[in-house]
């Protein structure tokens, strides 16, 4: 006979660690800071997700992992998983292992400070270089632009600075 | 306010609200999905395809707000309604130009540019108004939505400031699509036979207020660029927030349902 382990908020997390973005399999939805709010009670559990942009394809499937993953814990017996906008995703909930996990991919993370006309300036997610130029603010997801590295003449992209302040 | 408190009249006038902002999104979205491969350059075609994707979530917002509210389903009442039941302005409606997407499109980039520009403008000063919202989930999402909208503001303005400052035959089409855009900017900051109950219940500035801090806004690019501030018209000739449309709004409708419609219980 074995004890069923207690189901814990921190179990949880641990099985959450396991999603990953469907479009950037080095970083998880924890390390993307999309994570709201978890909570347990007694073998239910309820995750609180926040979308990153409103209109990404990808938010359904990242619900069903979520799901998914959360069955894997056997004590679950009840998963409700929903999205918030309230408090609303900002770029800066990205964890520091999401930063190094995304210019991993080539994806260099998103700058924490906005000049003051409101651009902003990352390095290359290759070389590192500061000497790149913006080629696209947009790119293949909603939240990602283009840019070209002047000194390792990649092109790169880089994950969309998103703030309240905008 | 939260929905376990609400007075019917309040419900009804926060419906009526959304309804105009999600229809606007959306069939602003849509036209912009039009553009999709057609664009001058494929940076103008992933920004463009990149913003209505944006905008189809926003709508898809309200529309689930509504659902909320019980108003029917999100997908239904963004496929379903006909053009008599939807609430956007007349200016989210009207086709890029002349022939048809698949076959002979032959679309007015100096008109997707400049009713971007003019519109993604009044949406600014919407979504800033909405912020401040007696509607929590509205004043939520419309956080939400301002932080992407940054990044469509700067795409439009680059793109009408360059273009108005290019040759004289971009300018002599960009100054004809100004024209087009304000003769039907007389409905965007209107709320229609809904104005008293909306702006009474503090869900949204007023019609005059927001016009006003649009004009504002956009003086300062117009005079830099030597464009006269456009006069907007004080009636408009329809009012699409009464749902009075053109025939574009109807073929629009006809084309985006058709897959909907095709088979309805399908699962997206």
């Amino acid at each position: 006979m074995t004890a069923l382990t207690e189901l814990t908020v921190e179990r949880v997390y641990e099985a959450l660690l396991n999603v990953k973005d469907p479009e950037i399999d080095t970083v998880s939805i924890f390390d993307l800071g999309m994570i709201g709010e978890v909570t347990t009670n007694g073998t239910h559990v309820k995750v609180v997700l926040l979308p990153t942009f409103l209109g990404c394809p990808a938010l359904e499937i990242i619900k069903k992992n979520t799901i998914n993953a959360i069955k894997e814990l056997p004590e679950v017996t009840e998963i409700e998983v929903e999205f918030t906008f309230h408090p609303p995703w900002t770029s800066d909930r990205i964890t520091e292992k999401g930063h190094q996990n995304l210019r991993a991919f080539g994806i260099a993370p998103p700058p924490r400070h906005f000049k003051e006309d409101g651009s902003w300036h990352v390095d290359c997610a290759y070389c590192g270089s500061t000497y790149v130029t913006m080629d696209n603010i947009f790119g293949p997801t909603a939240c990602r632009s283009i840019l070209y590295c002047k000194s390792c003449k990649n092109v790169f992209e880089a994950m969309k600075p998103v703030s309240t302040n905008m | 306010m939260n929905d376990s408190v609400m007075s019917p009249e309040y419900t009804d006038a926060v419906k009526n609200l959304l309804f105009q902002l999600a229809d606007d999104d959306f069939m602003y979205s849509f036209r912009g999905s039009e553009w999709l491969g057609l664009a001058p350059h494929i940076e103008a075609d992933i920004a463009y395809s990149s913003i209505s994707q944006d905008t189809m979530g926003h709508a898809a917002m309200y529309y689930t707000l509504l659902e909320n509210l019980g108003a029917g389903n999100a997908d239904d009442l963004a496929h379903s309604r006909p053009a008599s039941d939807r609430r956007n302005s007349i200016l989210t409606e009207r086709v890029n130009g002349s022939g048809y997407y698949l076959e002979t499109p032959h679309y007015d980039w100096a008109y997707a540019v400049t009713r971007s520009y003019f519109y993604t403008q009044a949406k600014k000063v919407k979504i800033d108004s909405l912020c401040e919202s007696s509607y929590k989930p509205l004043a939520e999402v419309a956080v939400k939505v301002r932080m992407e909208l940054y990044y469509h503001r700067l795409h439009w303005e680059t793109w009408f400031k360059q273009l108005m400052s290019s040759t004289d035959v971009a300018k002599k089409k960009m100054n004809e699509a100004i024209a087009l855009v304000v003769a039907d900017f007389g409905d965007v900051f209107s709320y229609g036979t809904q104005k008293e109950a909306i702006e009474s219940n503090g869900l949204i500035g007023s019609e005059e207020a927001l016009q006003e801090k649009w004009k504002m806004n956009i003086e300062p690019l117009l005079t830099s660029l030597q464009v006269q501030m456009p006069k907007i018209p004080d009636q408009p000739v329809k009012n699409g927030r009464n749902g009075e449309h053109t025939n574009d709004l109807e073929e629009g409708l006809t084309t985006l349902s058709e897959v909907y419609k095709f088979e309805s219980a399908a699962v997206w």
